[in-house]
């Protein structure tokens, strides 16, 4: 079974079509990224995953639960994290924690809260209220936020944004790692084309609401004739043939 | 969580199951508030400034009056006067509590995060709820405590009664504001000002200084469709004449069942447009 299933996945805005008939399939434990320029469609994409916005058209299923109907049951077993969606910045970083852990229903939360805080390099931030941290420490903290209840599928927009090159890299070391001993499911959203590159096993190009092309980031290489995701993502944006089709 | 065949009843441990996990959830999203005042004395000191303020301004006025009747105490019209302020008290911090403490999620921009987990919207409702008669205890206990200690007026003497006329008030607090936090999810911050200020427009149909009577014949529908005339009647009738108006609480009851009903119909169907047009992630623009 797929961890995740989207058929025919379709939102409008009036005359707007933010997302055109998008089919995709995420086996489980495989990172997929979701690329696309500004206004691509994967943040809308990503809400229609969470619930947060219901589509026009289409069926999403995730851990084998319809979105529509049975949504809470998918979201007890999933979780998400983004920089653009900020935690109480007036809470100390284990008060979220244990708000958020009392939401998902975790088990012995103070041994999960110590467990997570020990794997991010929290411990001596617990106490500190989540706004008085550094955007690195917030992303660690938002980090732990989204693994809390140990999900099964796990969505990040834009994971790394607005992080120096030398803490991006230690978050995007950690994710590799988790995947690899936890079996996640891991859909990301991002423009960082390393990032993706070094991540993903299966890579999705949204551009104007439809996937536009789709692969592993070394069959994409293979298909533009690229050397890197980068130059790969500028010829969709810019409409140049992939080599094994011109 | 599979659905249960329909008609069919659901077993007593995934019942029992079902409601643990409710108030887990719910009890998150009271910890994040109880967390929230622990660490912040000044939003805890807002909580009780204005009925306090209120009480003062209101007690002051009642002696004044008092004193000018050529009594030693307070007479009944400024016991009226002071229960009056006391009671409405009740309702405007039940319905600051619960729409404010929907708007912390929104100024924190913790909303996202919030409607992506897997507490309900019903237990959102219920969450908010509980904070906001913790908020309004907080709020209004201080100012009943002044009452008593400055003016020697104890609102509890209107006997064990008042416990009724509270509930009312409370919940017709909820109600507008589930009203407010629907225009909220609809407009976004800029129908922000409401939480403040939206119950003092319901002040003169509520009848809280005066009799029903007074009005104008054609605002009297108005104030009768509220259950906060109802409950200032029934309080000045047990004020003026020691009796309880039984009418005028099942009218208030059943009014605020009536009102309540309409509040959570419009939340639902707001929530709703508002997962439709995309507005829970950008709902603090």
């Amino acid at each position: 079974m797929d961890a995740i299933r989207v058929q025919g996945l379709t939102k409008r805005y009036g005359e707007t079509l933010a997302v055109d008939a998008v089919d995709f399939a995420v086996a489980p434990g495989i990172t997929t990224g979701l690329l696309g320029g500004n206004g691509a469609g994967k943040t809308t994409t990503i809400a229609m995953l969470l619930g947060l916005l219901l589509p026009t058209a289409g069926r999403i299923e995730i851990l084998g639960h319809d979105m529509a109907r049975d949504r809470f049951a998918a979201l007890a077993r999933m979780n998400f994290s983004s920089p653009y969606v900020a935690l109480p910045q007036r809470l100390s970083v284990a008060e979220n924690l244990r708000v958020y852990g009392h939401l998902y229903g975790v088990p012995c939360l103070e041994a999960r809260i110590a467990e997570l805080a020990a794997e991010l390099d929290l411990t001596d931030l617990l106490r500190r209220p989540a706004g008085a941290l550094s955007a690195g420490q917030k992303t660690r903290v938002a980090l732990a936020k989204a693994l809390i209840n140990r999900p099964e599928v796990l969505l990040l927009d834009e994971p790394t944004a607005s992080l120096d090159p030398d803490t991006g890299d230690w978050v995007r070391a950690w994710l590799e790692r988790y995947r690899a001993a936890s079996g996640c499911t891991i859909l990301l959203a991002s423009h960082n084309m390393a990032e993706v590159e070094r991540l993903c096993g299966q890579v999705l190009m949204l551009k104007r609401g439809r996937i536009v092309d789709r692969g592993s980031p070394a069959q994409l290489l293979a298909r533009y004739g690229r050397e890197d995701l980068e130059q790969v993502f500028l010829d969709i944006a810019r409409n140049r043939r992939a080599a094994a089709a011109a | 969580m599979s659905a249960s065949p329909a008609g069919a009843a659901m077993p007593a441990a995934p019942v029992a199951g079902h409601l643990a996990g409710a108030a887990r959830r719910i009890w998150g999203l009271i910890y994040r508030h109880f967390a929230l005042y622990r660490r912040s004395w000044p939003r805890v000191l807002d909580l009780a400034y204005w009925p306090i303020l209120n009480m003062c301004i209101w007690g002051f006025t009642a002696r004044f009056l008092s004193a000018r009747a050529g009594s030693g105490g307070l007479t009944l019209a400024a016991s009226l006067l002071l229960g009056g302020m006391l009671l409405w008290e009740v309702a405007l911090r039940s319905q600051m509590g619960f729409a404010a403490s929907f708007m912390e999620e929104m100024w924190s921009r913790n909303l996202g995060h919030i409607f992506v987990s897997p507490l309900r919207p019903s237990e959102m409702v219920v969450g908010l709820i509980v904070v906001s008669f913790l908020r309004m205890l907080v709020g209004v206990a201080p100012a009943m405590a002044l009452a008593w200690g400055l003016y020697a007026f104890n609102v509890f003497t209107l006997g064990p009664i008042i416990v009724l006329f509270f509930a009312n008030l409370m919940i017709m607090g909820w109600w507008v504001a589930l009203g407010v936090v629907s225009l909220i999810l609809r407009h976004g911050a800029g129908a922000e000002g409401l939480v403040w200020s939206v119950l003092f427009g319901f002040t003169p149909f509520s009848a809280v200084f005066y009799p029903v009577s007074v009005l104008p014949a054609a605002m009297r529908p108005i104030a009768l469709a509220l259950p906060s005339a109802h409950v200032f009647e029934g309080m000045r009738a047990v004020l003026n004449q020691g009796v309880i108006r039984w009418d005028q609480l099942a009218w208030a009851f059943g009014l605020n069942l009536l009102w309540l009903g309409a509040g959570v119909l419009l939340f639902a169907r707001q929530f709703r447009q508002a997962r439709l047009r995309g507005a829970l992630l950008a709902i603090g623009e």
